[in-house]
């Protein structure tokens, strides 16, 4: 009985969407009879068809409207995450302005990375891991700089708590260190690494030049993930991060690549391609749109994300970005800088069919949407 | 005859004018920089010339022999007497030198890439759309230009600069524009492809040998009062550039030595680009006698007041009226007060037939005067008549089928009704006019909520659409009742407020009327049917509301507190009636009737509600005074020892914090630990302290309008009664000031509540110095938010709609651009309408709920 019920729903699927149909599916008693189910399927149709758009709509408007309108609610205060210092997120009017804008570079890149569940319930292995995965840099390790001028050399004493502290030993440092070092002769006498120069110049700004190249080389982790922070998710424990590597992240075996995501869109863009992308811009404005407790239907911003995604790469509502495409002369120069596209437009001769708003609304005719979109013709005898 | 249009502009098309064409569109060539003789009248050759068209009533232009305001204006032009380059273009004319041969006169791209190149840019303009063809353009230009050997003669190519703004220079020595003129010449049309010009484009028309000049209807002259004429920026810059083109004339004839003719040619270039750009970075702007920068062509264009955003794409409209708006519950939800004097000047065109000619006469004979009368009429030819007095009488004997009758605005007209900012489209919604005394617009305190109004001297505007397709459209598409969905999220955006939901309130949860109270309520909101009301002396509340609903109407739902309201076959069995069902933004009750019987009759039965309770209200009695806030000794005592406790606790935390017994919690340190202790601690005990509050002050009004979502919330109660609570900044309790404390009046140091922005007295005991000070800066800190917000959301929101106008759904279902790129095969991927569903989803409970039942 309740296999054949489902069958009966599953006929309707070219007719109704998946998400009524899963209502249906689980609405229904189990002891429902045929009729009533064709019955319910068929009522569900008629109030499918009466929902669903008319043809002509300014579905585009309406959009905007719904995102711009409760604009002026949002605040422009960041979160300050959890209260370490650089564990800010960006929410609010800001992060919705960066991720419209399509910005390469964001305030707050930060990532959610989900582990499997070997070790999702350990804490202390999460917190191993996500030590792991932070960022050193050389400069970090270093308790002491000694600059002797005479003999041209740079000593660096080493913490050797930190060090300890990150499961590294001054060996591996001196190592990594010597690949990376040229010009330099590297020594290193119990916790402390002497640099002397090849070449005897008598400069010392190359001293302090390499000085301050030393604190910038990676000793340990990712690039580019400056803090860790594990937290509780629920049921598991998982790692936040400031600072984003996608790419390497997803390398790591213990980390659960199906739920791990980045907040860098066009980040999220290289690695998993645009579909992604798009999902990744819903899923960040939905976010900061709940988080402000406002209500705005989801439609409305897939609207804007697939209008960035259209062309296959992440543009931005920006003048450089989505308006730059748009065909008629007349609806990019009524934007924003308009003497660069009357100017481009005469000399490249272009042509503006007005097919959309504003040029119409300029020239005084019918906008071609709504309900100025069907003509009437009438035969005259 | 009505005008009507028979011409729809197809296209348009951009282009660039060679001076051939420039010469062939003159109307005159100018040759002297007088604009006016001694009689006043314009020079021939000048820049006022009458062939340019007119601007001066009476006169007649010599080039299509039409008067003011129907001759459209001609141009001219005016040979120059040493070409020049077009600001516009230099950037163009610079890529062009630099990436072709100053020999051969070839692009610097080799034969055999010259092919593929093209091939590349030949598609690429219809499938990817003129941006992307541009760039590749750009890239290939970008690419070449630095080569220096033509690989065609292979001979040598010295470098280009250009020294901004119009300076080329080759080896330091500077190409005059004869010379660029002459290497642009060069060119061949092959090879100008690879730069995307249009077909017949010559480069050397960038380096101007004519100019054009505007119409004179373009820059119109100002008589001042003083009889003086007061001539445009443009013709100022004109004149000056016909002068110095005179005087370069002269001297080249006169044979003048080259160092003088330089000075005038480069006075000449100035001028020309100051004409077409006066904000060029490098060029000191052209000014007026006062020092006033002169407004040319460029900045005519640019800008949020230049021609295109402020005269294009915005319109300014007649017969409309703005005032200062006012509530009125008893009007309906889609009418709007409108004051008799300005429905005296309003009016709607009625044209005369056989049917109405009786009816309409009575408008005639009351005239403009006279409500409801008539101001004008429009006979047959077109023309207008003022009704006055003295014409009445022969207006009245000519008038017959077929005159229009412009009449004065009526009870029942349809009217635009807007407020701005007119951010989304329940910003203007069509009303119905009804005609009241007073001076102010009325409107249903209900319709506040979309138009964002308050009555605290808020205007708005009103339309009056002029013909029947207008009307219709505004009526069946913008009509409040339509409206009452919200497109963002599904839910109604009208509803109750304050009184009418406190009243409501009131009403289904307590009071108990007589059937004279009943009968006389509900008639008082429009009811004239009492069958329904039980036949009994002692009427319930919720019975009188009853009445309201529609009598197959069914609905389980919640209240504001969680309790069950239910609804059988028109009958409230259980629950009150608060802003969870009748509330703007949630309205659940209103939108399941909105459902099942349409958008006429809800707003009739919200109005109906919105009148019930407010009545209710006014019978009842209801007021809010500082007794509503005092609380029992008992309640009293209780806040004070859970605010003293969390104190207490949270001293402790800070006497831990110095002993060093804090752990951190996980990623924190231990200052931060504290912070966040103390945060939670403190507003822990303030609501606590609100609990205590409303549940202590059982019957004030207060209380009540909190209860029922009208107005207040536990936050505010506790604000007033128990403890105003932690004021902070930027997510942290205050911390800056003074140093190392926030005010002098503190210790150094001191991370006790109380200095720390912790406002422990409440608003009806008042606040003590320190903490109004703390209480000011939260202030502050707010209205600087919202200063700086509203700017940064509206361009965000320009953007947004700039970017998405021109999206629509097609009849296939798909949503697509203007150039008919597929954004979205199926709108929000099911193709739903919001406005027509229940937050987004369409309700598939209630199908199987009424199926399962039938």
């Amino acid at each position: 009985m309740k296999a054949d019920n489902e069958k009966l729903i599953e006929s309707y699927s070219d007719k109704l969407p998946p998400s009524v149909l899963e209502e249906i599916k689980v609405g229904v008693p189990g002891t429902i009879s045929k009729e009533k189910l064709i019955q319910i399927l068929d009522r569900s149709i008629l109030v499918y068809k009466n929902a669903k758009v008319h043809a002509g709509e300014c579905v585009g408007l309406v959009s905007a409207e719904s995102i711009g309108e409760p604009g002026t609610q949002m605040t422009l205060n960041t979160f300050h995450f959890a209260g370490v210092a650089e564990m800010n997120v960006t929410t609010g009017l800001p992060r919705i302005i960066e991720v419209f804008d399509s910005r390469k570079i964001i305030s707050t890149p930060s990532m959610e990375v989900f582990l499997n569940s070997k070790i999702n319930q350990d804490v202390e292995k999460v917190r191993q891991l996500a030590s792991s995965i932070k960022e050193t840099r050389f400069g970090e390790l270093v308790s002491e700089y000694s600059l002797n001028i005479f003999e041209q050399t740079l000593g660096i004493k080493l913490n050797s708590e930190i060090i300890a502290d990150k499961g590294l030993t001054t060996k591996d440092i001196v190592k990594l260190i010597k690949a990376k070092v040229k010009n330099f002769e590297v020594e290193s006498k119990s916790d402390e690494i002497i640099f002397t120069q090849k070449s005897k110049s008598e400069d010392i700004k190359d001293l302090y030049g390499i000085k301050e190249k030393l604190k910038e080389i990676k000793i340990k982790g990712l690039k580019g993930i400056v803090q860790v922070l594990p937290v509780k998710r629920g049921e598991e424990y998982i790692i936040l991060t400031s600072g984003t590597n996608l790419k390497d992240v997803l390398a790591l075996p213990e980390v659960d690549g199906t739920r791990t995501v980045s907040n860098d869109i066009h980040e999220v863009r290289e690695v998993f391609g645009i579909e992604a992308a798009r999902q990744a811009i819903i899923n960040e404005v939905y976010k900061v749109v709940e988080s402000q407790g406002l209500n705005i239907n989801i439609r409305h911003v897939m609207l804007v994300s697939d209008l960035m995604c259209v062309g296959g790469v992440v543009k931005g509502i920006t003048r450089y970005g989505v308006v730059s495409e748009k065909a008629s002369v007349l609806a990019r120069a009524s934007f924003e800088t308009p003497l660069k596209h009357l100017i481009n437009a005469a000399l490249e001769g272009e042509i503006d069919n007005l097919t959309s708003v504003v040029e119409n609304v300029m020239i005084n005719q019918p906008v071609p949407i709504g309900t100025g979109l069907p003509g009437l013709v009438t035969k005259m005898k | 005859m009505e005008r009507q249009v028979y011409k729809k502009i197809n296209s348009i098309i951009f282009g660039v004018f060679s001076p051939k064409q420039i010469m062939d569109l003159a109307a005159v060539k100018v040759v002297t920089p007088e604009l006016y003789d001694r009689e006043g009248y314009p020079v021939d050759g000048g820049l006022m010339d009458i062939r340019m068209g007119v601007i001066d009533p009476g006169m007649r232009c010599k080039t299509c022999g039409q008067k003011l305001k129907e001759c459209p204006g001609h141009f001219g032009y005016i040979g120059l007497a040493r070409p020049v380059v077009h600001i516009k273009f230099v950037r163009q004319v610079y890529d062009l030198l630099r990436s072709s041969c100053k020999y051969c006169g070839r692009v610097l791209v080799p034969e055999a890439n010259l092919k593929k190149y093209l091939g590349l840019l030949e598609n690429s303009s219809s499938e990817e759309g003129f941006e992307a063809r541009r760039r590749k353009i750009k890239a290939i230009v970008t690419k070449y230009k630095l080569k220096d050997k033509c690989p065609h003669c292979e001979k040598k190519q010295d470098k280009i600069k250009l020294e901004k703004p119009y300076n080329f220079f080759e080896n330091e020595i500077r190409l005059s524009p004869i010379e660029v003129r002459a290497r642009l010449e060069k060119l061949s049309e092959e090879d100008l492809e690879l730069f995307g010009y249009f077909k017949g484009f010559r480069p050397e028309w960038m380096i101007l040998t004519v100019m054009q000049i505007p119409p004179v209807t373009m820059r119109p002259s100002i008589t001042l009062e003083s009889g003086e004429r007061s001539e445009d920026d443009l013709t100022h810059k004109l004149g000056d550039i016909v002068r110095i083109n005179q005087r370069l004339f002269e001297n080249i004839n006169a044979g003048a030595p080259e160092v003088i003719i330089e000075d005038l040619w480069d006075l000449l270039q100035y001028h020309v680009t100051t004409f077409f750009d006066n904000e060029v970075a490098q060029l000191p702007p052209a000014r007026h006698r006062g020092g006033q920068v002169l407004k040319t062509v460029a900045s005519r264009i640019k800008s949020k007041e230049g021609r295109l955003r402020h005269n294009l794409a915005g319109k300014r409209t007649d017969f409309s009226a703005r005032t200062v708006i006012s509530p009125d519950p008893f009007i309906d939800l889609n009418e709007v007060g409108v004051p008799v004097s300005m429905a005296m000047s309003l009016t709607i065109p009625v044209r005369v037939t056989e049917w109405n000619k009786e009816y309409l006469i009575k408008f005639v004979q009351n005239g403009p005067k006279k409500y409801p009368g008539a101001n004008y009429i429009l006979k047959m030819d077109g023309k207008r008549k003022t009704i006055t007095d003295e014409t009445k009488e022969e207006i009245l004997q000519e008038l017959g089928e077929g005159y229009i009758i412009e009449r004065h605005l009526m009870d029942g007209d349809i009217a635009l009704f807007n407020r701005q900012p007119s951010l989304h489209r329940m910003s203007m919604m069509c009303h119905k006019v009804k005609v009241l005394p007073g001076r102010t617009f009325r409107l249903n305190p209900a319709v506040c909520n979309p138009y964002n109004a308050d009555f605290d001297g808020d205007e708005m505007n009103l339309h009056i659409p002029q013909n029947e397709e207008a009307r219709a459209e505004a009526q069946i598409l913008m009509l409040v009742d339509t409206q009452i969905i919200s497109p963002r999220y599904g839910l109604s955006v009208v509803g109750c407020i304050q009184d009418a939901i406190t009243g409501n309130y009131l009403l289904t949860k307590e009071l108990v009327l007589t059937r004279a109270e009943a009968v006389s309520l509900l008639y008082n909101c429009g009811v004239e049917d009492f069958s329904r009301l039980p036949n009994k002396e002692k009427i319930d509340g919720r019975e009188v509301f009853s009445v309201l609903l529609p009598e197959d109407f069914s609905f389980n739902g919640k209240d504001k507190s969680g309790n069950e309201v239910k609804i059988v076959a028109g009958k409230l069995k259980s629950g009150v009636m608060d802003k969870a069902n009748l509330g703007q933004e949630s309205g659940l009750m209103l939108r399941n009737v909105y459902e099942q019987y349409g958008p006429a009759y809800t707003a009739d039965l919200l109005g109906k509600i919105s009148k019930l309770g407010i009545t209710v209200l006014a019978r009842r009695g209801f007021s809010i005074g500082i007794g509503d806030l005092d609380l029992s000794k008992d309640s009293r005592d209780e806040i004070k020892d859970v605010v003293d406790k969390s104190e207490e606790d949270v001293n402790k935390l800070i006497k831990n914090y110095y002993d060093h017994k804090l752990e951190p919690l996980p990623g924190r340190t231990i200052l931060e630990t504290l912070e966040v202790g103390i945060l939670s601690g403190l507003n822990k005990a303030r609501n606590r302290s609100g609990d205590i509050a409303m549940k202590q002050v059982v019957n004030s009004a207060a209380v009540t309008m909190a209860r029922c979502g009208a107005r207040g919330n536990p936050l505010n109660m506790a604000q007033m009664t128990a403890v105003v609570g932690q004021q902070a900044l930027r997510g942290k309790r205050i911390d800056t000031g003074f140093r190392e404390r926030t005010l002098s009046y503190f210790q150094k140091h001191d991370l006790s509540p109380k200095a720390r922005g912790f406002i422990r007295n409440n608003f009806k005991s008042g606040l003590v110095p320190n903490e109004f000070f703390f209480g000011a800066m939260t202030g502050r800190d707010a209205l600087m938010d919202t200063a700086l917000r509203t700017p940064k959301s509206g361009y965000l929101y320009r953007r947004l709609s700039n970017a998405m106008q021109d999206l629509k759904v097609e009849y296939d279902g798909t949503v697509r651009d203007a150039s008919r790129r597929i954004i979205q095969f199926s709108y929000g991927e099911d193709g739903l309408d919001v406005s027509k569903t229940k937050n987004g989803v369409i309700d598939v409970k209630n199908v199987i709920e009424r199926v399962m039942e039938e």
